[in-house]
């Protein structure tokens, strides 16, 4: 199978679900690594590993999915549950432009009492009052609420967005797009296809999107090859992906914790992201998670295919629900990539380098 | 388990363990079917199958093609060498440290740890134990040791090392300052309580920079200290105090009052040759060179083929703490080049540990793809890396170390101070 793997790679051909099997679950990690390197320097030739300065502040933790590996949402009503008004939320958005942030990842919950004039206020203020802030807002599954509490098509809310001045979307609520997996631990957010969907379409208007992957609960290696299959067919339809992020679940605080006790380890993750690396041949980057994964997990993974370090994460506050909290400077995550053996560069939400260091 | 099959398998160091020899009389011995079932024969035909699977034919493929399993293809002929169970010369091992090749390394060192253990991994339910950090030497790199009535010195009565060491507990590891008043009596009475009070404890105690200090101390000569320590009830010893052999740093890091390598060496032969086991370690990731780091390993391959006692290498990674001697911790891929590096150089060593208190958990459970066939144990109470501020918990569960251990995909093996094996973890 290495063979075989290391053919289609020198002949620039796509892999096959076995293969990807094999190096989800069968091949050496040493392997899984060396190969993916080699992709990696096939499409990015130089040592250079890009970040970006950036805060991921959210608006209001009401949601009412209820899924089950989530520690961040509140019940409605909840006394814990909160929503901040437009101006509570340039108050973040400000505080990551004084440290010169350039993307603000905003997220929320699913919560159905805002109207679409509330997230379209979000993208026009931080526009207009933040120009050298790049509004990266709101996940597919949020876009569902919105287009569902406004009864417009979500091709409609996204136009909208879009004329707002947004031109980038986040890949969260991926999850693992299984069928058997979303049913079991959110299955109010509907299937695979929703996620999909709202990408799609979200390509088709221009937009540039992430995709991401929670693994490391009750998914085994055919749901997450089902995951990269359909993340790398939507990518054949329109390119929009610019990266993909893979993170391993944590079950702190979850309804998920009661069965799932750890999360995994820096060995399926670098097993995890050497193989998306392999397997997403239509991926410009895959993305090092410093932030989930810990930093020194986090360096290792620059060997294992991955050629972006993330972001500052000023703020953070969906992880910090679970108990896992952890911290950085632009200047650490320099010396983090330096020591690691690379050239860091700073770049955008959609990954043109700013500054080469 | 039958002994015989575990002293194939590498796994018992009794008085039969000599240096490279028996290590590759073991190491034949592992694909004979009989001895696989001794342990997870699934796992075993697995890792043998992943090591085979590499065609003959691709080793010798041009370089610069990326079908090539070395990005360096200076590693080639270390491959053919580590297949062929030769020898690493010092070119090889400074090549080790130098090349950009880590999957290489991890893939050469891989074969070199599963050959011997296939996937299992070792560790211990152990307790650490300090005595005392009070210490005459000032050494650059220590954050641990203090002056006598220095805020922060502690002297521990007989007494109090008794009350750490609860009943049941394994191994005691047991290392401290060089402590100017002590007489080496009390040492000698500290290990006979120990023994009498917890015979179900292996005693792993004293390094050979303390037993150095006691002839300088006390006049006390080595072969007697240890004589007597064996008498009291000593198992083992550890394997600090080695630091980096090297002239040159003892002075710049003023660790020159020390054993330096030719006395480390000699106790550890002198305990060899009493039938102590002892362990070896190197501190690196501070200011020395790549160079020092390769003679240091040399040093100790020679002095195992010499004495053939030593059970296991540790790479000590330097804590930054108060000490400074750098800006930061040496990176995660640092301390995986160096334990890939010293399983293939240290080709008669059984073990090569990771140390998950210096280097973390996480680096720790990924150097098992790179060599590591131990990662120490659940090491309750240390201090030394702590005191420098070790970011790892101090001492760890031991569902934490099977957790380690498993999410490398490797097989947990619970044993003694002595790598007799308690229990295996399928």
């Amino acid at each position: 199978m290495l063979d075989a793997v290391r053919d289609k790679l020198d002949a620039g051909k796509r892999l096959d679900r076995a293969e990807g099997r094999w190096l989800l679950t069968e091949a050496p990690l040493v392997d899984v690594g060396a190969l993916a390197q080699e992709a990696r320097f096939r499409r990015i030739p130089e040592r250079r590993v890009t970040f970006v300065i950036d805060s991921n502040p959210n608006y209001t933790n009401v949601c009412v999915t209820d899924c089950q590996f989530c520690a961040f949402y509140r019940k409605p009503g909840h006394p814990e549950a909160y929503t901040l008004t437009v101006e509570q939320v340039m108050d973040k958005v400000a505080f990551a432009a004084e440290r010169g942030a350039t993307t603000v990842l905003l997220q929320g919950g699913h919560n159905p009492a805002l109207p679409l004039h509330y997230y379209l206020s979000l993208v026009r203020e931080t526009r207009r009052r933040f120009p050298s802030v790049t509004p990266h807002f709101f996940t597919a599954s949020e876009l569902c609420t919105v287009a569902e509490v406004s009864s417009l098509p979500v091709a409609e809310v996204l136009a909208r967005l879009k004329e707002a001045g947004q031109s980038t979307l986040p890949g969260g609520g991926a999850e693992i797009l299984s069928e058997r997996v979303r049913r079991r631990i959110e299955p109010k957010k509907g299937g695979p296809a929703a996620w999909l969907d709202v990408h799609r379409e979200a390509h088709r208007q221009g937009f540039r999107s992430t995709a991401t992957m929670m693994y490391g609960h009750v998914e085994t290696p055919e749901d997450v090859l089902d995951h990269l299959d359909a993340i790398r067919a939507l990518q054949d339809e329109h390119g929009g992906f610019t990266a993909f992020v893979p993170w391993s679940f944590k079950p702190g605080n979850t309804l998920l914790e009661k069965w799932i006790k750890q999360y995994q380890g820096g060995s399926a993750y670098l097993r995890m992201l050497g193989a998306s690396r392999l397997y997403l041949d239509n991926f410009p980057h895959v993305q090092a998670s410093w932030f989930s994964e810990g930093k020194r997990a986090g360096q290792v993974a620059l060997s294992w295919g991955a050629d972006d370090f993330g972001g500052t994460l000023f703020e953070e506050n969906v992880h910090a629900a679970a108990d896992y909290v952890n911290k950085t400077t632009v200047d650490e995550i320099i010396t983090l990539i330096r020591d690691a053996g690379f050239t860091p560069a700073q770049r955008t939400t959609e990954y043109e380098i700013l500054r080469a260091y | 388990m039958p002994r015989r099959r575990l002293e194939r398998r590498g796994c018992v160091s009794g008085p039969t363990l000599a240096p490279a020899l028996a290590l590759r009389e073991r190491e034949s011995a592992i694909p004979e079917p009989e001895s696989l079932d001794s342990v997870n024969p699934a796992t075993y035909n697995q890792t043998d199958q992943s090591v085979h699977s590499f065609p003959e034919a691709a080793m010798s493929v041009a370089v610069s093609h990326a079908s090539s399993l070395f990005r360096d293809g200076r590693l080639l002929p270390v491959w053919d060498k580590v297949r062929a169970r030769e020898r690493l010369s010092r070119e090889d091992g400074r090549l080790l440290f130098e090349t950009a090749d880590l999957h290489g390394l991890g893939r050469m060192a891989d074969l070199a740890k599963s050959r011997l253990y296939g996937d299992q991994v070792f560790f211990v339910l152990n307790r650490y134990v300090n005595p005392t950090n009070v210490c005459v030497l000032s050494c650059s790199f220590c954050d641990f040791a203090r002056k006598k009535g220095e805020a922060g010195a502690f002297e521990n009565s007989i007494e109090d090392v008794l009350e750490m060491i609860k009943p049941g507990t394994r191994e005691a590891h047991i290392v401290g300052g060089h402590h100017p008043d002590w007489p080496f009596e009390y040492f000698e009475r500290m290990i006979a309580a120990i023994h009498a009070a917890r015979p179900e404890t292996q005693i792993k105690a004293f390094t050979a920079a303390e037993v150095d200090y006691w002839w300088r101390r006390w006049k006390i000569e080595p072969r007697e200290a240890l004589t007597r320590l064996k008498r009291a009830g000593l198992h083992s010893m550890p394997g600090g105090g080695a630091e980096i052999f090297s002239p040159r740093l003892a002075k710049l890091l003023r660790y020159s009052g020390k054993a330096d390598a030719d006395r480390w060496c000699e106790i550890h032969g002198i305990a060899h040759s009493l039938g102590i086991k002892t362990n070896a370690t190197m501190l690196y990731g501070h200011v020395e060179t790549m160079d020092e780091r390769v003679e240091h390993l040399l040093r100790l391959r020679e002095q195992q083929d010499r004495s053939g006692g030593f059970l296991t290498f540790i790479p000590l990674a330097y804590q930054i703490g108060d000490t400074k001697l750098v800006q930061r911790q040496t990176p995660p891929t640092d301390d995986l080049r160096t334990i890939a590096a010293s399983r293939l150089l240290l080709d008669n060593f059984p073990h090569v540990e990771a140390y998950w208190v210096m280097i973390g958990q996480e680096t720790a459970s990924l150097a098992l793809h790179f060599g590591a066939s131990d990662v120490n144990g659940t090491l309750e109470d240390e201090k030394i890396a702590h005191m420098a501020k070790a970011e790892s918990p101090a001492g760890l569960a031991q569902e934490q170390i099977l957790r380690m251990i498993r999410d490398a995909g490797k097989v947990p093996v619970e044993r003694d101070a002595l790598y007799n094996v308690v229990r295996v973890w399928n």
